[in-house]
């Protein structure tokens, strides 16, 4: 491995460990998500006053009914990719340790992707009448 | 594979105690700040589409709502939600190159906190009304 380093070029060594043309994608996703959201969440805040006063029966019948529930599941989607991103954004400035890092951006996935899917459990348990 | 090496001790950039506060670095806090709310906000979200399928799962979720410190979270997560949102509007113009100006940033961040105040109170009247007045 030793002698294999000293034929390797500078190009070789780092090829591969760099961002893979992949460097805005975080940047580009978190602001087109945020353009999402801005419509999504009036429409859900509009939804939640609307369900305001009104007994189980009720709520469950207008979540699920497919307008509201296409919403909801898009506003999931959109909220949820935003909000993975941005954590990641404040555990890479903040945490400098590379252990602690690095389980806290598996966390972050890990907490993105079960709430997220928890919310989308809850749409379609609605919507599909179970 | 990779050759590690131990950072050279390089002097840091000024952080943030340096500096005098501002309105525009404060919001750009409080704009973290409510990000990481909303972001454990969504456990309350989860939990109250989970809860609608159920009568007793949506009980226990309105007793949790109409205590005090339900309402005082909820109260939060609106201002949290309207902040963050008016906020990205904001970084949105930014990111045009629009904005930056020294009177249209100020004006810009105080339009975004006076007005998610705003709209939080007249979110919350309209829902307090549609709940058949305050219990």
């Amino acid at each position: 491995m030793s002698d294999l380093k000293h034929i390797r070029t500078p190009l070789a060594r780092v090829r591969g460990s760099g961002s893979a043309r992949s460097g805005t994608g975080h940047f580009w996703h978190q602001r087109l998500t945020a353009v999402a959201n801005i419509p999504l969440t009036i429409a859900v805040v509009i939804i939640l006053i609307t369900l305001l006063g009104r007994n189980q029966a009720a709520a469950a019948q207008i979540l699920g009914s497919p307008a509201v529930s296409i919403i909801m599941l898009l506003f999931i989607g959109s909220i949820v990719i935003h909000m993975k991103i941005g954590m990641q954004v404040v555990i890479e400035d903040y945490v400098h340790d590379e252990s602690a890092k690095l389980t806290l951006l598996m966390a972050n996935t890990f907490f993105s992707i079960a709430v997220g899917l928890a919310a989308v459990y809850g749409i379609l348990k609605l919507s599909f009448g179970l | 594979m990779a050759e590690t090496r131990i950072p050279a001790e390089r002097p840091l950039s000024p952080h943030l105690q340096i500096y005098r506060p501002m309105l525009t670095m404060m919001m750009s806090i409080v704009h973290r700040i409510t990000g990481i709310g909303l972001y454990f906000g969504t456990l309350l979200l989860a939990w109250w589409l989970i809860a609608a399928a159920s009568p007793n799962g949506y009980a226990r979720f309105e007793w949790f709502a109409d205590s005090w410190i339900g309402r005082l979270i909820l109260f939060g997560y609106t201002w949290a939600l309207i902040h963050h949102m008016l906020g990205g509007v904001r970084h949105l113009i930014w990111d045009t190159g629009r904005g930056f100006g020294p009177s249209e940033r100020e004006w810009l961040v105080a339009a975004n906190l006076i007005g998610s105040i705003a709209i939080t109170l007249v979110l919350w009247i309209v829902g307090l009304l549609a709940m058949g007045g305050p219990r």
